[in-house]
């Protein structure tokens, strides 16, 4: 193997992932302060936490929230008693 | 941002800056892709599960980071973890146990490739480009002659001539030797 063609495995080794993965990866900051802001919300508000409760997809929706696995965890771990 | 060592992209992350944060992603998401789908061949939901878990983490917890140069193994350890996590969650656990070998030769091959990856930033905006839609989005000659408006044996003598510069600059020391076409370096596709 020459070593242009090892360096040609090398970058074949990485591929490019998705183009949406790696723009909600970026949104991440902004996706986490809007997170904090309902969280907030969610502390003053009982209505608010027993519709997440019930239904948390919804509620996210609801609230213009994308209910990604990543967020739906997050919130789970903060709303757990 | 492109230039800034992972010291420098930590560092901005935590002082809040998008550019750092986007940086960072760009350096890191085809290595997380890689570890999750190739390594642990998780399927693309669990797969996509993982990358965005992985970066969730790393945004979380970039404040209990020790050494800020020590970023790419931290990384490299949480997407073996979220992928070890997502296997055990899925009906293929038994594969946890199967995989360790392999997985410490396929990672030490994806180590190598991201300084590979990482020399990239020495090469020309048309290099960086031919190379990442040939070898990473796996296009075909075809595909990038017309993107790129470039004759189809164009394409091929760029390909090999942008791979003899970027080994240039993963070996600085070396005489250039630029081959006078890409046949040897890439299968027509």
């Amino acid at each position: 193997m020459t070593p242009e063609e090892t360096i040609a495995r090398a970058l074949h080794a990485l591929p490019s992932p998705p183009t949406g993965w790696v723009e909600a990866a970026k949104a991440l900051p902004a996706a986490r302060r809007e997170l904090d802001s309902l969280l907030e919300r969610l502390e003053r508000d009982e209505a608010l936490r027993e519709r997440a409760v019930a239904d948390l997809e919804a509620m996210l929706r609801a609230e213009g929230v994308e209910p990604t696995p990543v967020v739906r965890a997050h919130l789970r771990r903060r709303l757990a008693p | 941002m492109d230039a800034a060592s992972d010291a420098q992209l930590v560092a901005g992350c935590r002082a809040g800056e998008q550019a750092a944060w986007e940086a960072l992603i760009d350096r890191y998401a085809r290595y997380v892709y890689a570890i999750a789908g190739r390594v642990y061949r998780l399927p693309p939901p669990d797969a996509e599960d993982v990358f965005q878990e992985v970066f969730a983490r790393i945004f979380e917890r970039l404040g209990s980071l020790r050494d800020d140069a020590s970023l790419r193994p931290w990384i490299a350890q949480t997407a073996r973890n979220c992928s070890i996590d997502a296997l055990r969650r899925s009906s293929r656990e038994s594969l946890v146990d199967e995989l360790p070998e392999m997985v410490d030769e396929r990672l030490a091959e994806l180590d190598e490739a991201l300084t590979v990856d990482a020399a990239l930033d020495g090469l020309s905006p048309d290099c960086r480009e031919i190379l990442d839609r040939f070898f990473r989005r796996d296009e075909s000659y075809h595909t990038i002659s017309a993107a790129l408006e470039l004759p189809s044996g164009t394409v091929a003598s760029r390909i090999a001539r942008c791979l003899a510069k970027l080994r240039d600059v993963l070996e600085p020391g070396r005489k250039e030797t630029v081959p006078p076409s890409g046949e040897k370096v890439g299968e027509q596709r």
